[in-house]
């Protein structure tokens, strides 16, 4: 007789409300015709992720002390549970932006599905709490953004990029596997608490396990130089997927690696801290000097995700009670600001029915005012300016470093983000200093579609890169109770 | 009430900016309802300006929130004497170039009345923020608007000029923001006036940097030329009166209160570069071949005279830089839009291609001549009263000083007199037909203000220059009780030399 575990169903309510919506999606898929079959799905879609919105904000209310549930398989804390909420919110507000994307009918419902999955296994993978349930939840939404990725068969690329997501990604997964067999067949130890309290920190077979779970990690939080699926991916999948993986992924794999780092690895603080600090540099520097290249609006998108996961993982390095909320509140305005950005791109490439570059955005603010604005206040809030909660970001994780002593990491991010001002602004002068006139660029037929459903979409991403400016005090509060359940 | 006075003048504009872009109205009734907002944002200062007290060397008008607790961030604002004066000259000369926008009749005007606002909001924020973090969101945001209306709005080379400015100002800014952070963190606090001081000269040379950039100062002013240039004219009239003026307003609210030590050391480095700024932005004044380019040079020389008066680290040196600055925003708006009138007339701003205006166009002569006349310093205006004042203020630092400062001065005479005979008298140039009308009333109505401005300040100085630190103390007194350095090296010595008739 195998003992039962007792499950905690509330605890893990946020991934349950998702995969039943995605059970409901396959269903719908087959059940309802093609006709209605989009907006039913759509609708299940977006309340199986204000469902697990819900109950996240519930289960971060009433767990105020942290726990593991599940036979220690899952944390239960705040930590998670903020994680859950920002994942919850960009999932929801990714299926408005994907109604009107130029997705085959007749896959519609899986489309959905897929993504409700993938939030699901996110959900799970920011409570896992040991080396099992983290590699579990790594591969559980990984798969679902593979197929969604190479889901539009009928764009180019599509397809080459699924399969690239797929080659690298697995290479990932597998570098996390190994790592975590390694530091098991060291430690004899799945959970994280037990590996923390390990004897011996320092035996070397531990340690490479380490540094290959943070490869693998960073694998998904695409930080420099495991960055190279990035651009290719986030170019060639459908524009609202890239939008939920530019701020889910991220928030996900940055929340997990700050855990797995801070509980599993206490006493290896001093040699992760320096790897996730050169990381970090190295993901400054590249994403942004890669950006400044590109043409493709995606592409630089992709790139300047790279620079910021750097801009995160400086508040990572700087492991304190003071990084951990400039991570958390980091989080939540970058979530914000790259959804919106990728809402915009897409709402572009549907008017123009090509990928949206700088030259083709010309104009693009003086016909649609709303967007263009939006745009505006996303970029600015990316480079780092006031008025939006990119600002007190960076000045957070710049405080973070510099009260641990990093003030390299200050020159560094201040550096970058030098650099970085040329192509955000650059974005805004190809929206707003050319007419589209001059290029004569041909709509792709008939006039722009006035999507409600997208519009609204983008002024909750502007609401809230906006409100997190004047906000910070709550903001902060949250994020310094989630951090109350980490060790460091 | 009196103390929401600050806060309403940051917010009305911002607010209005709202309005603007939402409002279902044309573009010329956007026009008149910006210039509406502007009017009513110049009245809220006067009543600020009757209510404020120049006997208290105290912030006034202010208001302190809480905005994230953890790092001590706030929002603190509050109006200095001088923060008044400062505030008052950003009204009015918003208040004129936006007027002129509207005049003029500017293409999308809802972006664009809606941009000029928000960039008043912002360059009032800057003068009354009382938190570093809150400063530096102000500054900023400046940057913004100004991004968009030089590169929406401005001439043929925009797109350069845009990059070439923002390239050196977010430079300078995003060295500041390092040095806000590693201060503020060390002192536990961002409020400026619970703030002690600091001796780091790194951190002072990162504020330096950034405000003298904006200021500007040799040799960080490689962005003026072509940023000047390109701008639509009541934007180059606020980039040079008004915005280069937060520069000059950190040095002196930011820089010498916070680093009194560090900045003594340094005072020589700074003089040098002032003077430097000073007799090679005049050459380059005397030898620019067009009219934008004297008065954009002529800013370059002003701010390096005015860094000279708050360089000299005595009452008259600061009474005279904040007299200047308020004289300098006046005079360069006026002259700015002046020129942009003569370009509207004429399609050029080349001395070759200009002259002989003043025949038939008596107006424009008037103004031209007079503000031209106020802004060489000639003696009984209000310019002569400030430069006078720096003058006898850096003297003290050194004879040697005194003399570059009046050389100058010289200098000064010649250019703008160049200037005014280039555009007004000789034969008329080849761009100069009889098509070029007089000034018409809507460009009046936005000039004469400013030269008002000019005459009255030149009538009764004092009203800035003698209030502008409240009861007659020195600056650090006022602005810090712990930066004891410059109270005690300072004596009651400035009383003799107050202009006042």
């Amino acid at each position: 007789m195998i003992d039962k575990p007792h499950v905690d169903w509330f605890a893990i309510s946020p991934s349950l409300a998702l995969l039943i919506a995605a059970g409901m999606l396959l269903m719908i898929a087959v059940f309802v015709p093609a006709g209605p079959r989009r907006a039913v799905a759509a609708c299940t879609g977006f309340a199986g992720f204000v469902a697990a919105f819900v109950f996240a904000v519930v289960v971060d209310v009433k767990s105020p002390v942290a726990t593991t549930i599940v036979h220690d398989s899952l944390f239960r804390d705040r930590w998670a549970a903020l994680a859950q909420v920002l994942i919850a919110g960009s999932g929801a507000v990714a299926v408005l932006v994907s109604y009107r994307e130029r997705l085959r009918d007749e896959h519609i419902a899986e489309y959905f599905a897929l993504l409700t999955a993938a939030g699901a296994g996110m959900a799970f993978f920011v409570q896992a709490s040991n080396l099992m349930t983290l590699f579990l939840g790594l591969e559980w939404f990984s798969i679902a953004l593979y197929v969604l990725t190479a889901i539009d068969i009928d764009l180019i690329g599509s397809l080459e990029a699924g399969l690239k997501y797929l080659v690298v990604g697995a290479f990932g997964s597998a570098t996390l596997l190994f790592g975590s067999a390694l530091v098991y067949g060291e430690t004899g130890q799945l959970s994280f608490d037990k590996i923390g309290s390990y004897g011996h920190g320092h035996a070397s077979m531990l340690v490479v396990g380490l540094a290959m779970i943070l490869v693998g990690l960073a694998f998904k939080a695409s930080a420099a130089p495991f960055h190279m699926w990035t651009p290719d991916v986030y170019q060639g999948a459908p524009t609202p997927v890239t939008a939920f993986m530019a701020s889910a992924t991220k928030i996900a794999a940055l929340v997990v690696t700050y855990r797995v780092l801070a509980v599993a690895f206490p006493q290896d603080e001093h040699l992760w801290r320096y790897a996730i600090a050169v990381i970090a540099c190295i993901s400054l520097a590249w994403g942004n000097l890669a950006a400044l290249v590109q043409r493709n609006v995606k592409r630089i998108l992709a790139y300047s995700s790279v620079s910021h996961a750097g801009f995160m993982l400086i508040a990572v390095a700087a492991a304190s009670p003071l990084g951990e909320r400039a991570l958390m509140y980091y989080l939540i305005p970058y979530a914000a600001m790259s959804l919106g950005a990728f809402a915009v791109v897409a709402a572009r490439e549907r008017e123009l029915g090509v990928p949206v570059t700088l030259q083709n955005l010309a104009g693009f603010g003086w016909e649609r005012p709303l967007l263009g604005v939006s745009m505006w206040i996303f970029l600015l809030g990316m480079l780092g300016f006031p008025l939006t909660g990119g600002f007190i970001g960076k000045f957070y994780v710049f405080a973070a470093a510099y009260n641990h002593g990093f003030w390299w990491l200050i020159v560094a991010g201040v550096i970058a983000t030098m650099i970085s001002a040329y192509y955000y602004l650059g974005v805004v002068r190809a929206m707003y200093f050319r007419d589209a006139a001059e290029l004569q660029l041909a709509p792709a037929g008939g006039s722009p579609p006035r999507e409600l459903l997208l519009g609204l979409g983008v002024l909750i991403c502007v609401a809230v890169t906006v409100g997190s400016f004047f906000a910070v005090q709550p903001l902060i509060d949250v994020a310094r109770s989630a951090a109350a359940a980490l060790p460091l | 009430m009196a103390s929401w006075l600050t806060t309403i003048l940051i917010l009305l504009p911002l607010g209005g900016a709202l309005l603007v872009a939402v409002a279902p109205l044309t573009s010329y009734w956007l026009g008149s309802l910006a210039a509406l907002i502007s009017l009513i944002e110049v009245g809220f200062w006067i009543t600020s300006a009757s209510k404020f007290d120049f006997n208290s060397p105290a912030l006034q008008f202010a208001q302190n929130r809480q905005w994230f607790s953890d790092l001590g961030v706030s929002y603190h604002i509050g109006q200095y004497a001088f923060s008044l004066w400062f505030v008052g000259m950003t009204v009015v000369v918003m208040a004129a170039c936006t007027i002129y926008g509207w005049w003029a009749g500017r293409e999308r005007g809802r972006a664009y009345f809606a941009l000029m606002l928000f960039l008043t909001g912002a360059i009032v924020g800057v003068f009354t923020a009382q938190d570093l973090l809150l400063f530096y969101a102000f500054f900023e945001a400046m940057l913004i608007p100004l991004y968009i209306l030089i590169g929406v709005w401005g001439g043929s080379n925009r797109m350069r000029a845009t990059i070439t400015f923002v390239v050196y100002t977010v430079v300078g800014s995003l060295l500041m923001l390092a040095a806000i952070v590693v201060l503020g963190l060390q002192q536990g606090t961002f409020d400026l006036t619970k703030m002690g001081t600091s001796s780091s000269t790194w951190l002072f040379l990162g504020f330096v940097v950034a405000f003298a950039i904006k200021s500007p100062l040799f040799p960080l002013h490689g962005w003026l030329p072509i940023t000047y240039r390109e701008s639509p004219p009541e934007v180059s009239a606020v980039l040079s009166g008004v915005v280069g003026k937060a520069g000059l307003y950190g040095l002196l609210r930011i820089v010498i209160p916070t680093f009194p030590t560090v900045a003594h050391d340094w005072r020589y480095v700074l003089l040098v570069l002032a003077s430097i700024s000073l007799v090679y932005g005049s050459l380059l004044a005397f030898r620019a071949p067009d009219f934008r380019g004297v008065v954009l040079y002529s800013s370059l020389a002003q701010a390096g005279l005015i860094v000279l008066g708050l360089f000299a680290f005595n009452d008259l040196g600061f009474d005279g830089a904040v007299l200047q600055i308020v004289n300098h925003a006046l005079v360069s708006a006026a002259l700015f839009l002046l020129a942009g009138m003569v370009e509207r007339r004429t399609s050029t701003g080349e001395f070759a291609r200009l002259g002989g205006m003043a025949r038939g166009r008596p107006a424009l002569a008037t103004l031209v001549m007079t503000t031209g006349i106020i802004a060489l310093a000639v003696p009984l205006s209000t310019s002569f009263a400030g430069e006078f004042l720096i003058l006898a203020g850096v003297f003290r630092q050194g004879w040697a000083w005194a003399v570059i400062g009046a050389a100058g001065i010289v200098l000064a005479a010649m250019y703008m007199l160049r200037a005014i005979s280039g555009v007004l008298h000789q034969e008329p140039g080849p761009a100069v037909t009889d098509a070029a009308l007089d000034l018409r009333l809507g460009e009046l109505a936005v000039v004469v203000p400013l030269v008002l401005c000019l005459l009255g300040l030149s009538a009764w100085p004092n009203l800035v220059s003698g209030h502008a630190f409240g009861g007659n103390r020195a600056l650090t007194q006022v602005i810090t009780p712990t930066g004891g350095y410059l109270t005690t090296t300072l004596g009651q010595s400035g009383q003799w030399t107050r202009y006042a008739p």
